[in-house]
């Protein structure tokens, strides 16, 4: 494990995901293999130096099923009919790893995209997986298979080799062949693998083609099944359609925590087709459609006790004064250095403020939705998860069902960011299920989607800095309460830091969200310096940069800056310029924003983003511009608008009715600048392109108005009432 | 309860037996098995379910069945002809207009219609059409370039 992760394991207590045990443990069983995709041959990736493979394996009873050993990082099989499959237990949520991972597999097997398929996020099939989050997929996974592929590269040529008697070193792989260019000869793949049951299993250490060389790797491939999509084919997890199958709804609170004293289901058991399902606490109902499950469901008549709970009106006060949560990370800090009061002391400026941050909801376009089947005791759920493996073991432990009876498949998803880690939907329909004796769909409405789920954690963070007036900071103290640690230690030079996060008790679900809280982090962090630069009135770019040694940061900064010539334009009367830089996950952005306020209409328009990102050595260009203008706006509708309100343990704006997500007309000019660092790694990009966002739409306010905004959103109602710190109105 | 036997569903006339009232949404995916409309918000305000009514982009999430027996009805599955995609289906993927792609069903409906009134859109009018339609994932700047690209084409109106 790399230092940053082990970094992120302690300062993210929001990324529950990365605590799931290892459920499975047991050697390699090559027959079973073999029992799930017939001959040919087989590479497996052992992860020797998995974090798993150092804790003490939890051991479980061995059971059928054909379940991977957890020490499996990804697996893949050539046929004898030449089909190239490739096994990984990533889920595709639209940032299409299916097409990026396909491109490194392509590369090493030298053969085309189109001719390889990518099985993902089956439990059954799939190796062993903790989540698709926290950008891992192109820095863990993405190796993985390169590796699997250059060893099944290897094989082939030996097998060539051994079946032709040619010289080995004569022989190369090209176009979904072997080759000896000598003598024209080449070789199926499935030709060579005809009968055979060869399986060879590999550590870590194989060389790949280094990204200098990439032919497909590295080049923008279109979205893989993409035709699906635009003719509405593709089958996601709310199109499943099985035999028999029922429609199914949940009873619900009526407000959080609240518990339920009397029901009287005898009206819903009335209807033709229905039925009510009692299993504990749980009450809920199956039918034939989807509107008899839904009239069912309102015919129960419940009543509820409710309990008085905290609203948004008080929120940030109410976080500030209830620690607790953060799984026992409060007060942990991201490496505190020299004395805060010391470097105040030698400060010309001193500025201290606070910045609030709102709940804000995913809200993906496909909600929570499952479709679960019961054959024989053995459990089959297609839902739409970023964390397929813990979602099993959500299901075994709910249903009281050992893990090997459980089947979870995750189709292509519509998106999650961060927002689908947990099984809710999956649970419910199973329950259904098995009490209806037939398989059930449930379907989340919008409503529930925005109530019943888990919301970006809402935070107080409180910054104190200090710099000299030629621009050296000497002072960086900062504290966040309840968003979460992503991106708390400032990435600037400071003698005397000191950063802390401080758990609180969230008074509403909450949960990982696209680059968890370095949003936040990064727009108290960004918004600060800005204010810093002006007050020393020193541009805001030469204040960064000043205190940035030369780096991956600084690069961006500057990439940004030229593009969008900073410095150089002068913004038209009411328009006004801000950037802002930053890093997560080993990724690296700066955006500058122009924005056209007027306070006396309060209308805020951002007119242009101009982005530069850097991650390494680029997998897919245009797929990383369509996640950077994706994240961009994204990014928008938190920074401005999104807000969840909430009172007496509901939420008040559950519906995209009152709840405002970024549309057409908020889109502004993307530009994006690509540093593709060839030298380096490649890191993830889902996430990190959002962090910038809302700083540089702020300092761009900012320099259009003078109005300071530190709240986000930053106008939820309009630039004309700027929201006072510290306190929301709804 | 009242209930409807036929639908004009892509130029075909699908037999089915439905309670007039359940939205037409639910008719087209569970009963007549058209699942590229997708549901959305259920209440008309986030474009994942649009249909072609007579030509006229609607919200199936809030279309009544029993409202359109007899009428036209166009879904994302008539748009392309056999194998050979509609132009602004081919836009969609040359643009790369698309992350999840849930939302594109609709998207590409709604964009149909506009194309179908208005032959050269400007960005304004493709942006103002446009606006019930919600994609998450934030591809508005590609979908914008897609259906400029059919417009710029004159291709956007025909089958």
């Amino acid at each position: 494990m790399n230092e940053h992760l082990q970094c992120d394991y302690m300062l993210e207590p929001e990324r529950y995901e990365l605590y799931e045990n290892s459920n499975f443990s047991w050697e390699i069983d090559r027959r079973a293999f073999f029992q799930i995709v017939g001959s040919g041959i087989v590479v497996a990736l052992f992860l020797t130096d998995a974090p798993a493979a150092q804790q003490p394996p939890q051991r479980r009873p061995r059971g059928g099923g054909g379940s991977m050993p957890q020490e499996i990082g990804a697996w893949l099989h050539i046929g004898e009919d030449n089909a190239v499959t490739v096994y990984t237990g990533k889920v595709e949520i639209g940032q299409n790893i299916r097409t990026s991972l396909t491109q490194v597999v392509a590369e090493e097997l030298h053969m085309p995209v189109e001719r390889i398929q990518l099985v993902m996020a089956d439990t059954q099939r799939t190796p062993f997986d903790g989540g698709t989050a926290g950008s891992r997929t192109t820095p863990a996974m993405a190796p993985q298979l390169r590796r699997v592929a250059a060893a099944a590269r290897e094989m082939l040529l030996d097998l060539a080799a051994e079946q032709s008697k040619l010289d080995r070193t004569a022989l190369t792989a090209a176009d979904g062949k072997i080759v000896h260019a000598k003598t024209n000869q080449s070789f199926a793949f499935g030709e060579l693998t005809k009968g055979k049951k060869l399986m060879k299993v590999i550590g870590q250490e194989l060389p790949t083609t280094v990204p200098k060389d990439w032919q497909i790797a590295g080049t923008s491939v279109a979205k893989v099944d993409g035709r699906a999509f635009v003719t509405g084919s593709h089958t996601f997890t709310s199109d499943v359609k099985r035999p028999g199958m029922l429609f199914g709804k949940v009873l619900r609170p009526p407000s959080f925590k609240a518990t339920r004293t009397s029901v009287q289901t005898q009206a819903a058991e009335a209807m033709p087709g229905v039925k009510v399902v009692r299993d504990g606490d749980f009450i809920g109902v199956v039918a034939p459609t989807e509107q008899a499950a839904a009239q069912a469901l309102a015919a129960i008549k419940a009543e509820w006790q409710t309990k008085p709970q905290p609203s948004s009106d008080e929120l940030f006060q109410y976080l500030k004064t209830h620690p607790g949560g953060g799984q026992g990370f409060g007060g942990r800090g991201g490496g505190n250095q020299g004395s805060v009061a010391e470097g105040l002391k030698d400060a010309d400026h001193k500025l201290q403020a606070t910045y609030t941050i709102a709940y804000i909801a995913h809200t993906p376009m496909e909600p929570r939705a499952a479709v679960a089947e019961w054959v024989d005791g053995k459990l089959t759920v297609w839902s739409g998860t970023q964390r397929p493996f813990g979602v099993r073991s959500e299901l075994a432990g709910a249903l009281g069902i050992p893990a090997e009876n459980v089947r979870v498949i995750v189709p292509d998803m519509g998106s999650g960011y961060g927002g689908k880690h947990t099984g809710e939907a999956a649970v419910e329909a199973a329950r259904l299920a098995r009490a209806a004796g037939k398989p059930v769909k449930l379907v989340w409405t919008r409503e529930e989607e925005f109530t019943w789920a888990y919301f970006r954690p809402a935070g107080v963070i409180e910054v104190s800095a200090g710099a000299k007036k030629d621009g050296t900071l000497t002072a960086w103290e900062f504290h966040n309460y309840n968003s979460g640690g992503s991106s708390i230690r400032a990435p600037y030079e400071v003698p005397n830091q000191r950063a802390e996060f401080h758990g609180a008790d969230s008074p509403l679900r909450q949960g990982s969200y696209r680059a968890l809280a370095a949003t936040a982090n990064h727009f108290a962090r960004e918004s600060h310096m800005d204010d810093l630069a002006n007050a020393l009135h020193l541009d805001p770019l030469a204040f960064r940069l000043k205190n940035l040694k030369p780096g991956q940061l600084r690069d961006v900064l500057e990439a940004a800056a030229k593009h969008f010539g900073w410095g150089k334009a002068r913004p038209e009367p009411g328009h006004g310029f801000g950037l802002a830089a930053g890093t997560e996950k080993g990724s690296f952005v700066a955006t500058c924003a122009e924005v056209k306020a007027d306070p006396a209409a309060g209308i805020v328009k951002v007119i242009r983003l101009v982005t530069a990102f850097e991650c390494g050595a680029v997998l897919n260009p245009d797929h990383l511009k369509n996640q950077i203008e994706g994240a961009s706006v994204m990014g928008l509708g938190g920074a401005l608008y999104e807000a969840i309100q909430f009172a007496g343990g509901k939420i008040l704006n559950p519906r995209f009715s009152q709840y405002r997500v970024p549309r057409f007309a908020d889109t502004p000019v993307m530009e994006t600048v690509l540093l593709d660092r060839k030298d380096l790694p490649s890191a993830g990009a889902g996430e990190t392109p959002i962090v910038a966002v809302a700083p540089a739409v702020g300092n761009a306010i900012c320099a259009a108005t003078g109005i300071r905004l530190r709240s986000l959103p930053m106008i939820p109602n309009g630039l004309k009432q700027p929201v006072e710190d510290g306190k929301r109105g709804s | 309860m009242a209930t409807i036997k036929e639908l004009h569903v892509n130029g075909t006339r699908r037999a089915l037996d439905a309670e007039a009232d359940r939205t037409l949404l639910s008719v087209l995916r569970d009963d007549l098995e058209l699942t590229g409309s997708k549901y959305g918000c259920g209440e008309g305000r986030c474009g994942a379910c649009t249909v072609l009514i007579d030509g006229q982009p609607t919200r199936s999430c809030t279309t009544r069945a029993g409202s359109v027996q007899g009428k036209q009805i166009r879904t994302i599955e008539g748009v392309a002809s056999g194998d050979k995609l509609h132009p602004l289906q081919e836009a969609f993927l040359q643009a790369g207009a698309m992350q999840c792609g849930y939302c594109i069903p609709g998207m590409i409906m709604s964009a149909l219609a506009l194309l179908a009134n208005q032959t050269r859109p400007s960005r304004e009018e493709i942006v103002r059409f446009m606006g019930g339609n919600i994609c998450r994932c934030g591809t508005y700047g590609r979908i914008i370039s897609a259906i400029e690209q059919v417009a710029q084409a004159g291709k956007g109106g025909g089958k």
